[in-house]
C-alpha cells in the first residue's frame, strides 16, 4: 500500500523514467537486429561514455549547450507558447557575439560578461518578434519561429562568411577569438569550462525566477489557463512577450558560451540542433529546470554513447534521434499508463473507505 | 531591358516557379485539409522525408515506379496514422508528438541510409527511378504557353489537379462536410452523431496522402536521390502557404504559389552578384512578413474586439 501512495505521487516521474527504460530497451533491440556484434556494439553505447576521462568529459562539454537550449524552451513552454525559434537564437547570438567580439575591445575583466550580454540580447531580440506578433495580431508563434531559425541561419552565415571570415582557413570559420574572452577550460585532458558551471547557475537561476517570483508564477498561470490568468488581472500581453524574450536570452548566452568555452570561433556550417535538443529536454524534464539539468546529462549520456558506438561499432549514431522521438512520444502521450494509474487511484479510494468506516 | 527583369518575365521563369511550387503545394493541401478538421499538422515535414526515402529505396531495389508509389504514400500515411493515433487515443499533444514526429523521420531516415547506401548524406550509391515528364498534346504545339505549362513533371500536373480534387473533397462529398463541421464546432459535430476522432483521423490520414506525393516528389522528380533533411523546411512552409491561403483550395494553391515564386526569385537572383545567404533567407522572411500582414489585416477587420 505504501508502494502504491508513492507511485501516485511521482507519477509523473515514474511515467518519464518508464518511458526512457523503453526507449532504451528500444535501442537495444535495433542493436541486435542490425550490428554484426551486437555484445560490443551495446557495451559501447551503453557504457563508453564514462570509459575514458576525455569521455566523461564530452559528456558534460555535451551536456552544456543543450542545459541551455533546454532551459531557453522551458519558460515559453511553461507560458504555453510553442516557441520553437531557440535554434535560430543560438546560431544567431554565436554568430553575431563572435562579430561583436571581434569589433570591439574592452578590458578583459569585464571582456567576456559583455560580449555574452550582447550575444543574449541578439536572442532576446529573436524572442521578441515572434513574442510581439503572437501578444498583438496573434500570429501563431510557432510557425514565425520555426521561419525565424532559418533567417537566422542565413543571416548568421552571411555575416560570418562575407565580414569575418578568416580565410587563411581551409573552411568557413570566423578569426579565433581575443583570449580574454574564452571561457577557461579547467579539467587537464577535458574541455570542460567554466560555461558548464554558468548554465547550472542558470539552471537554478530559471528555477528560482519561475518558481518564487512574480513574474514566474504569471509565467506560470499564463501557460496553466489564459483566460483565467486574464481575469485574475495577470497582464498576460506582457507575460506572452516576456517570456519569449527571456529564453531568447537564455538561447542567444548559450550558444555564445559555446563558442567561447569549446571552439574559440565560430564554425557551424550546419545548425548545430541545441534548440531542438533544448525541446526535447524540456519534455523529458516537465518544463522544470532542475529536472532538466538531469534530463540533459541524460541526453548527453545517448549522445556521447552513440558517438563512441558509431566510432567503434556497425551501429550509425542516427539511432539516438530515433530513440529520442520515441520517449517524447511516450511522454507527451497522456494515456500512456493512465489505466495503471487509474487502477491503483481506485483501489486507495476502496480501502481508504473501509479504514475511514472502520474507524466510526 | 535589365538581364534580371528578362529572365523573370520569361517562359522558363513560369515553368521554373511551377516546378518549386509543387512540393509546397501537395503538403499545403495536406495542412488545409487538417485544418480545416481543427488540428494543426506540423508533422508534414516528416511525412515527406519518409516518402521520400520509401520511394527511392523501393525503386531501387524492385525497380517498379509502381512499387515505389504505392510504398512512399503508405509510408506517409502510416506516419499520419501513427500522429492520429497519439493524438486521438492516447491523448497526446499534436505539436509535441509532430516535434518527435519529425525528429523520427529525420533520423530513420539518415540511419537507414547508412544501412542501404554506406553513405550519410545521400543515397546517391543507389539508383532511383523517377516520375516522368509529361508532354500535354495540344498546349505543347503553343509557342511560349507550350514551354511554360507543357513538358513538366507528371507530379506537378498530379499537384495542380489534387487543388480541384481538394475542393470536391471538402465541399461536395459528405465526408468533406464533416471535416468541416468538426473543425468548426466538434461538440455540436458530436451531438448530431459525427463520429469526431473518426472524421480527425480521417483529415491526418488525407494530409499524410498528400504529404507523401509531395516527399516523393522532391526524391524522385525534383532530384533523384535521397538527401538527408532534404525537405528543408517545406512541410513548414506549406503551413503558412495554407494558413496564408485560409485553408481554402484556391487560397491554399496561391498560398503556395507565392512561396513558388519566391523561391524561384531566389533561384534567379542568384546569378547577380548578391550573397546567396541573403538570397536564401528570403522565403523565410516572405513568410513571417505575410503572415504577419495577413494577422493584422484579419485583426483590423475584426476591429480588435477579442
Amino acid at each position: 500500500m505504501k508502494i502504491e501512495k508513492f507511485i501516485l505521487k511521482y507519477f509523473d516521474m515514474i511515467r518519464t523514467i518508464i518511458a526512457v527504460l523503453i526507449g532504451v530497451m528500444v535501442s537495444v533491440l535495433v542493436i541486435y537486429i542490425i550490428s554484426k556484434s551486437p555484445g560490443h556494439s551495446l557495451m559501447y553505447f551503453l557504457t563508453g561514455p564514462f570509459m575514458t576521462r576525455g569521455r566523461i568529459g564530452n559528456l558534460l562539454e555535451t551536456a552544456t549547450p543543450i542545459l541551455f537550449g533546454g532551459l531557453a524552451v522551458s519558460i515559453p513552454f511553461q507560458a504555453s507558447q510553442f516557441n520553437v525559434g531557440q535554434e535560430g537564437a543560438i546560431y544567431l547570438g554565436a554568430a553575431l557575439g563572435t562579430a561583436f567580439a571581434l569589433s570591439f575591445h574592452f578590458p578583459a575583466f569585464m571582456y567576456a560578461v559583455i560580449v555574452l550580454i550582447f550575444a543574449g540580447l541578439i536572442g532576446a531580440g529573436w524572442g521578441y518578434i515572434p513574442g510581439i506578433l503572437k501578444a498583438k495580431w496573434k500570429v501563431d508563434e510557432l510557425v514565425s519561429s520555426l521561419m525565424m531559425n532559418y533567417v537566422a541561419y542565413f543571416l548568421g552565415l552571411y555575416v560570418i562568411n562575407y565580414h569575418f571570415r578568416d580565410k587563411s582557413a581551409g573552411f568557413l570559420v570566423s578569426y579565433e577569438l581575443p583570449h580574454p574572452v574564452w571561457l577557461k577550460q579547467f579539467i587537464p585532458g577535458t574541455r570542460i569550462h567554466l560555461g558548464i558551471i554558468l548554465a547550472v547557475v542558470f539552471a537554478f537561476l530559471v528555477y528560482y525566477f519561475l518558481y518564487h517570483t512574480k513574474l514566474g508564477y504569471e509565467i506560470r498561470m499564463t501557460g496553466f489557463n489564459l483566460h483565467f490568468a486574464k481575469y485574475g488581472g495577470i497582464n498576460t500581453f506582457k507575460v506572452i512577450i516576456l517570456s519569449q524574450v527571456i529564453g531568447g536570452f537564455i538561447a542567444g548566452v548559450g550558444g555564445m558560451v559555446e563558442v567561447m568555452g569549446i571552439h574559440h570561433r565560430f564554425n557551424w556550417q550546419m545548425s548545430p540542433g541545441y534548440g531542438w535538443d533544448g525541446v526535447v529536454v524540456a519534455i523529458i524534464g516537465h518544463n522544470h529546470p532542475l529536472l532538466i539539468i538531469l534530463a540533459s546529462l541524460f541526453l548527453a549520456y545517448l549522445r556521447v554513447g552513440g558517438q563512441v558506438m558509431n566510432l567503434l561499432s556497425d551501429v550509425p549514431s542516427e539511432m539516438v534521434t530515433v530513440i529520442e522521438s520515441i520517449i517524447i512520444l511516450l511522454i507527451t502521450a497522456e494515456a500512456f499508463l493512465s489505466q495503471w494509474k487509474y487502477r491503483i487511484t481506485v483501489r486507495e479510494a476502496a480501502l481508504k473507505e473501509v479504514s475511514d468506516e472502520s474507524a466510526t | 531591358m535589365n538581364p534580371l527583369l528578362k529572365s523573370i518575365f520569361s517562359a522558363n521563369f513560369v515553368f521554373a516557379t511551377l516546378r518549386v511550387t509543387t512540393p509546397i503545394l501537395f503538403p499545403a493541401i495536406g495542412v488545409a485539409i487538417t485544418s480545416l478538421s481543427g488540428s494543426v499538422n506540423i508533422a508534414l515535414e516528416g511525412i515527406m522525408l519518409v516518402s521520400a526515402f520509401t520511394g527511392v529505396v523501393v525503386s531501387a531495389f524492385t525497380g517498379s515506379l509502381w512499387l515505389a508509389l504505392i510504398f512512399g504514400i503508405l509510408a506517409g500515411v502510416g506516419m499520419a496514422a501513427l500522429l492520429g493515433y497519439f493524438h486521438l487515443n492516447l491523448k497526446a499533444d499534436i505539436i509535441i508528438a509532430a516535434i518527435a514526429l519529425n525528429m523520427f523521420a529525420s533520423g530513420i531516415t539518415v540511419f537507414l541510409t547508412y544501412i542501404f547506401a554506406h553513405d550519410k548524406g545521400t543515397t546517391s550509391s543507389l539508383k532511383s527511378l523517377v516520375f516522368p515528364s509529361v508532354k500535354i498534346p495540344i498546349i505543347d504545339k503553343i509557342p511560349v504557353i507550350g514551354r511554360m505549362f507543357s513538358g513538366l513533371n507528371i507530379l506537378t500536373y498530379v499537384a495542380l489537379i489534387s487543388v480541384i480534387v481538394f475542393y470536391y473533397l471538402i465541399y461536395k462529398t459528405p465526408l468533406g462536410l464533416r471535416i468541416r463541421a468538426v473543425g468548426q464546432n466538434p461538440d455540436a459535430a458530436e451531438s448530431v452523431g459525427v463520429d469526431v476522432k473518426k472524421v480527425k483521423m480521417y483529415s491526418l490520414l488525407l494530409s499524410g496522402f498528400f504529404g507523401a506525393l509531395g516527399g516523393l516528389y522532391l526524391s524522385m522528380g525534383y532530384v533523384s536521390w535521397f538527401s538527408r533533411d532534404m525537405t528543408a523546411g517545406r512541410g513548414f512552409i506549406a503551413i503558412a502557404a495554407a494558413s496564408i491561403g485560409g485553408n481554402l483550395p484556391l487560397g491554399t494553391f496561391f498560398g503556395s504559389l507565392l512561396f513558388g515564386i519566391v523561391n524561384t526569385l531566389a533561384i534567379f537572383l542568384a546569378t547577380l552578384k548578391v550573397p546567396s545567404e541573403l538570397i536564401q533567407m528570403i522565403p523565410y522572411v516572405t513568410t513571417v512578413l505575410v503572415l504577419a500582414v495577413y494577422a493584422i489585416q484579419k485583426s483590423v477587420r475584426s476591429g480588435g474586439e477579442e
